[in-house]
């Protein structure tokens, strides 16, 4: 007993990313096994948190901490929030397949993907060192390392994910606009003209406020 | 900078298991400090509105909770027909953990020897400190948003999307003021932020960031951990008058109990975290007596003030509207912590660069207020003008009321 906890402690990161990479994997196997989408989505937050403890083996904590915060803090939650409110939340059938060759296609495309992790791994021609190779060196510099990199030689490509960002919010924002009335102003503004002539005037400006509150009524699933 | 002295030798057994006593430690003297919070809260709360108060278990009340967990441990645990079962059992671990994990990197203390170790009085001080505080509150959502979409109802649903759009909301002037607290440090790891927080201006007056960043990222930081805390007034999650019980309706026996003491350890650590970001953590004078236990004690201090003011703001303020709230959040909150954030940036290059950007902020800022209303008063204007020339047809649907 004393041995084998010696032993243990001696590896620990071996220990540590076979935790890590048993619990990507089963989170991973959990994505395209469950039924249910909002189990799907969970395994996959549980992948996330598998790399980034791998991450963090490899002393990029920086980037574990961004990895939980922008993928499993954000996009999974975004994902969530569309499987429940879109009310896809139940189980699918997974019987007929939607797209012609689907699965053949799936084995293909998974195949080419593996040999291109494995060929990347190994060669150096893609970015000029081994993939992995082993830690990043002092852990407290890493965001010191990162900024110089993203601030001098790949300051473009990151300019340019900054403006993409942009269009996107702004895109999003002009796509869910609707048009929003100041209800008490114009409920006012046309009150002077309803008790100068009749009462039907006042009823037709009322008629945005119903419509728009219906619209949110969306939400009641 | 960053690197737990306790790691950066060999590691032994005596390492991890100082490791494992201070995992235990933190984790019973958070649940033992819970209680004490929710009697603190009660008995407050009873205070400013002139009532008694738990005043039956133990000296004033004191182990009311302890009778409440026991009560709650021993009643008949629901579960929905139409909920979720797993995520359903699942989501009440996932709000506790997070708001446990935080704490663990919260500095409580200066450093102690033990056994020819040097340890930090600290769970953990990882290199990315202040980063895992935020991640860790942004897991934080999952435990709200499945418990509302598990329990297969329509009160704990709706109050688990305000909840989650408020916690997101939030997030981002979170980050942003933390950002601010960065930038004057240059380090993650919480320990350093602490230290650089160390020393006096003339003397008297704490180097404190609350006071080296002006007061704005503060009472940003403030406004948005309330509403990350879901506590009043911006408790919108459980607007009993509205929504029954919010995300947790449907919850009975000990997991509704986990929720609640999630909630309050949240609260505690978030303090914990203000403390440690504005107002220099554990630091303070060593008076006398031994002097591990002078940091413990500002620190417990310090945070117990803003456990007071999170009890003050739930007597005083009245819950906001969530239109206000959204308004408040990403309309003056983000824009704010942003600008400040730049102002920061620019004051660390030069102060003349610095006060210029300041000047160029107030007019930028309102000559966009200006457009704003502009825009608003011209759209609202066309607006009434097109319903009141528009056809009778939309006349008549407004009679419903």
């Amino acid at each position: 007993m004393g041995s084998l906890l010696l032993g243990v402690i001696a590896k620990p990161d071996l220990i540590v990313f076979l935790a890590a990479a048993l619990v990507v994997v089963a989170g991973g196997i959990g994505v395209i096994s469950y039924r249910n989408p909002v189990h799907s989505a969970l395994s996959l937050v549980m992948t996330m948190f598998g790399i980034a403890t791998l991450f963090i083996e490899q002393n990029a904590q920086f980037l574990a901490a961004v990895q939980i915060i922008v993928y499993a803090g954000a996009i999974v939650v975004l994902f969530l929030f569309v499987i429940m409110l879109l009310g896809v939340d139940r189980a699918e059938v997974f019987s007929r397949e939607r797209i012609r060759a689907q699965r053949p296609l799936a084995a293909v495309a998974g195949v080419v993907t593996l040999g291109e992790i494995l060929i990347l791994g190994h060669a150096t021609w893609a970015t000029g060192a081994k993939a992995a190779t082993g830690p990043v060196g002092n852990s407290s510099d890493n965001v010191f390392k990162i900024a110089q990199v993203v601030f001098s030689t790949y300051l473009l490509p990151f300019e340019a994910t900054a403006i993409l960002l942009v269009i996107a919010v702004l895109s999003a924002v002009y796509l869910s606009k609707r048009v929003v009335v100041n209800v008490d102003e114009a409920l006012e503004a046309p009150l002077e003209v309803a008790s100068s002539s009749d009462e039907e005037s006042f009823d037709e400006v009322t008629t945005p406020k119903t419509s728009s509150e219906n619209d949110d009524e969306v939400y009641e699933v | 900078m960053g690197q737990d002295p306790l790691f950066l030798g060999h590691i032994s057994i005596g390492v991890v298991l100082i490791v494992i006593v201070k995992v235990l430690v933190a984790f019973v003297a958070l649940m033992v400090s819970v209680m004490l919070m929710i009697w603190f809260e009660r008995k407050l709360i009873s205070d400013m509105q002139n009532r008694i108060g738990p005043n039956r278990a133990g000296p004033f009340g004191i182990l009311q909770t302890l009778a409440d967990g026991i009560k709650l441990f021993f009643k008949e645990d629901l579960i929905p027909d139409r909920s979720e079962r797993f995520v359903f059992k699942l989501a009440p671990y996932l709000t506790l953990v997070p708001a446990f994990l935080i704490f663990t990197v919260v500095p409580i203390g200066g450093v102690v020897h033990i056994f020819g170790h040097t340890v930090e009085l600290q769970v953990a001080d990882p290199p990315m400190g202040i980063l895992f505080v935020l991640a860790m509150s942004s897991v934080a959502v999952y435990g709200t948003m499945l418990a509302g979409w598990s329990s297969g109802s329509k009160y704990p649903l709706i109050g688990s999307v305000r909840a989650s759009a408020q916690m997101i909301s939030y997030e981002a002037a979170m980050g942003l003021t933390v950002a601010t607290v960065v930038l004057v440090t240059g380090s993650l790891g919480t320990r350093d932020i602490v230290a650089a927080q160390a020393g006096s201006y003339f003397g008297f007056i704490p180097k404190w960031n609350l006071i080296r960043l002006g007061v704005v990222p503060f009472i940003i930081f403030l406004i948005a951990v309330t509403a990350e805390l879901n506590r009043p007034p911006f408790d919108l999650t459980e607007a009993e008058q509205e929504l029954v019980g919010g995300f947790h309706t449907e919850y009975s026996s000990i997991r509704f109990a986990l929720f609640f003491l999630a909630e309050f350890m949240n609260t505690i650590t978030m303090s914990a975290v203000i403390v440690t970001l504005f107002l220099g953590g554990p630091n303070g004078p060593i008076l006398f007596g031994p002097s591990f236990i002078w940091p413990i004690i500002w620190f417990l201090l310090k945070t117990g003030v803003f456990l007071f003011a999170y009890v003050w703001f739930r007597a005083a303020l009245p819950r906001l509207r969530y239109d206000q709230l959204m308004d408040l959040g990403w309309k003056v909150l983000i824009p704010i912590s942003l600008a400040w954030l730049l102002l920061v940036g620019a004051m660390q290059i030069s102060k003349v660069y610095g006060f210029v950007l300041f000047a160029v902020f107030i007019v930028a800022g309102g000559a966009l207020l200006r457009a704003v209303a502009v825009g608003k008063e011209s759209n609202e204007v066309d607006i009434v003008t097109t319903f009141r020339q528009e056809s009778p047809r939309r006349g008549s649907l407004g009679g419903d009321q």
